[in-house]
């Protein structure tokens, strides 16, 4: 059965390629597409020998991301720009980050919505200043804007009248209703200034953070590009203190997974601690697609869907949540 | 996917499945002289798949997917899954195509330079790219054309010929022994019905041409002509592309080459046969 192991392995090990036939190669563009990781599969797979229909989507993937890159880099200086007059500290998170940094993770990495973290007393100050310079709210649902106000952990998210581009600006990593709380004031006290005098997390809570948004916060969708980040951020960094780290935010449990799960799939040989039999579902979870890049194994899927919620909110708050969710479904 | 179909449109090819065997069987006939992608490896897939396994069979209604998807797209009865089909692809080239500036108009070709043709839905593109085939032009495309930011030549797309209520009339009278899809009542667009190009058409697809005039056609008017400054056809072309600001630097660049070097003409007409003559005209002054 196909899955994406095919992408895994072209990205551990580049050389696998040249074994492809034309579907090999049709199943290895669909399913990098669709896990968000044709870029990164293009400055992998750079100078190899491969038939040019492929070198020919993998050189538009190449110029799509440096397009992307740039994208993402002027929204930050948009951001650091609306906020350098309050003198709070601006931190990058995920791929603009990696991208501002210069860092492996970014190279030819797909970049969504720019993230931002910021002190939580100073969340409102920055809300208003980003207001006052062209954001807008997205969500006009006061429900889910409670919501986010009181149970997220940053706020709803904003999006640029003119730009059409979102920021997401948080106050922490994890929502407050999650079991683990990580510690803020040391992310941003040990966070590094860059150049511009925006910030980015330092390299072990950078590590600790995409762990925390893979294991503790979602529901693995764009895991695989997530597990790269972290393979590459470990690569780079090492990982020597990363567990007395993740110690420190709660974390030990999710680094530990996501170094393991990282190894596995991309190599490297960089993890802690002993591998756990639950691994081979995450690794069932995580490769699921078939070879037109669709997802594939819809009870493990769901199996994962409810546990992310079930990790982010206490089992009243759950009930709470989908009861009032599911009133308004019915009322449309 | 159950079944599936690989075929090359200019120089894009695209590897469509289905849950069902019609729309897939459609595409065969309709599209057999086409050639496959390139080293058997497509640019872009498309789905047509059934939101829940019983609506493949119960009210089947036909889900259009692909690499590049819209959240809320509409999906349409299984009788309408070649029209499926051939929005799946169009979908893919209006959000995934980073190759080349995606112009949304058709296209014709005559001694290996192009002409355009672009405007509002309704102003006569496809209609008017399929009666210049019929009289003689090499057919390009009646949806896109492809400006290579790197050569600034135009490269094809000709895809099935949409021709939609009154025009697929007037084609049929234009083009009586053409190969034509089924007669799609009730869609979306109205009646539609999909012209084969020629077989010049599709032999030399894969051959770009230099665009030598650009066309904006309106139709249902006296005959008029009025030159169309770059700053205009410009700023018109940007609205007539769907992945302009996705190019970035390299869109505007292309864009602005084309401008500056390709006249462009607004063209009222009445009715066919006049509109031929003043393309006829224009082409030979221009």
């Amino acid at each position: 059965m196909t899955d994406a192991r095919i992408l895994t392995e072209a990205l551990r090990d580049p050389a696998t390629v040249a074994q492809l036939d034309a579907a090999g190669w049709t199943a290895l563009l669909a399913i990098a597409r669709a896990e968000q990781l044709i870029g990164t599969l293009a400055h992998r797979l750079a100078g190899l020998p491969m038939p040019s229909a492929a070198a020919r989507v993998l050189e538009d993937a190449r110029a799509s991301a440096e397009q992307g890159r740039i994208a993402a880099l002027w929204e930050a200086e948009m951001a650091r720009r609306a906020l350098a007059p309050t003198g709070m500290p601006v931190i990058l998170l995920k791929g603009t980050a990696y991208a501002a940094a210069g860092l492996a993770a970014g190279t030819g990495r797909a970049i969504g919505d720019l993230d931002i973290l910021v002190p939580r007393a100073r969340l409102e100050e920055a809300e208003a200043v980003l207001l006052q310079a062209g954001w807008e709210w997205v969500k006009p649902d006061p429900y889910d804007d409670l919501y986010y106000r009181r149970w997220m952990h940053e706020l709803p998210p904003l999006i640029h009248r003119e730009r059409d581009r979102m920021i997401d600006v948080h106050h922490t990593i994890l929502p407050l209703t999650a079991r683990v709380t990580p510690d803020a004031d040391a992310l941003i006290a040990d966070s590094v200034v860059l150049e511009n005098g925006l910030r980015i997390l330092a390299p072990h809570d950078m590590l600790c953070h995409a762990a925390a948004h893979l294991f503790a916060d979602g529901d693995l969708a764009g895991g695989l590009r997530n597990l790269w980040d972290i393979h590459c951020l470990a690569g780079e960094h090492g990982i020597a203190g990363v567990e007395a780290r993740a110690v420190h935010h709660g974390l030990e449990a999710a680094v530990g997974r996501a170094l393991r799960l990282a190894d596995r799939l991309y190599g490297g040989g960089l993890r802690y601690g002993q591998g756990r039999d639950r691994d081979m579902l995450y690794l069932r979870r995580l490769l699921a697609r078939d070879d037109w890049g669709r997802p594939t194994r819809k009870l493990t899927r769901l199996g994962f869907y409810v546990r992310s919620h079930w990790l982010r909110m206490p089992p009243a708050l759950l009930a709470q949540h989908l009861f009032t969710k599911w009133r308004k479904t019915a009322a449309q | 996917m159950r079944h599936a179909t690989t075929l090359r449109i200019g120089p894009v090819g695209f590897r469509v499945g289905s849950d069902w065997r019609a729309p897939i069987a459609a595409l065969n006939d309709l599209y057999r002289d086409y050639p496959q992608p390139d080293d058997g490896i497509p640019d872009f897939n498309v789905h047509l798949f059934a939101a829940r396994p019983w609506r493949r069979v119960l009210r089947p209604s036909v889900h259009i997917g692909g690499d590049f998807v819209i959240p809320d797209a509409a999906p349409l009865p299984l009788v309408q899954g070649l029209l499926a089909a051939e929005m799946g692809m169009n979908l893919q080239m209006a959000l995934g195509q980073r190759r080349y500036l995606l112009l949304h108009a058709s296209a014709v070709e005559r001694d290996g330079r192009a002409l355009l043709m672009t405007g509002m839905s309704g102003a006569g593109k496809s209609t008017l790219a399929a009666l210049l085939m019929a009289a003689g032009w090499r057919l390009m495309g009646d949806e896109f054309a492809l400006l290579d930011p790197v050569t600034g030549l135009i490269h094809g797309f000709p895809r099935l010929i949409s021709l939609k209520n009154e025009a697929i009339g007037v084609i049929e009278r234009a083009l009586p022994r053409a190969r034509f899809g089924p007669r799609l009542e009730g869609t979306p667009k109205g009646t539609i019905r999909h012209l084969v190009p020629d077989a010049r058409a599709i032999s030399v697809m894969a051959e770009p041409a230099a665009p030598r005039l650009i066309l904006f056609p309106s139709y249902g008017f006296a005959a008029a002509e009025r030159a169309v400054l770059p700053s205009e056809t410009f700023v018109r072309l940007t609205q007539a592309s769907t992945n302009y600001v996705a190019l970035a630097e390299r869109g505007f660049g292309a864009l602005t080459g084309l401008v500056r070097r390709v006249p462009a003409r607004a063209l009222d007409y009445p009715d066919t046969a006049t509109v031929l003559e003043q393309v006829e005209r224009m082409w030979s002054a221009g």
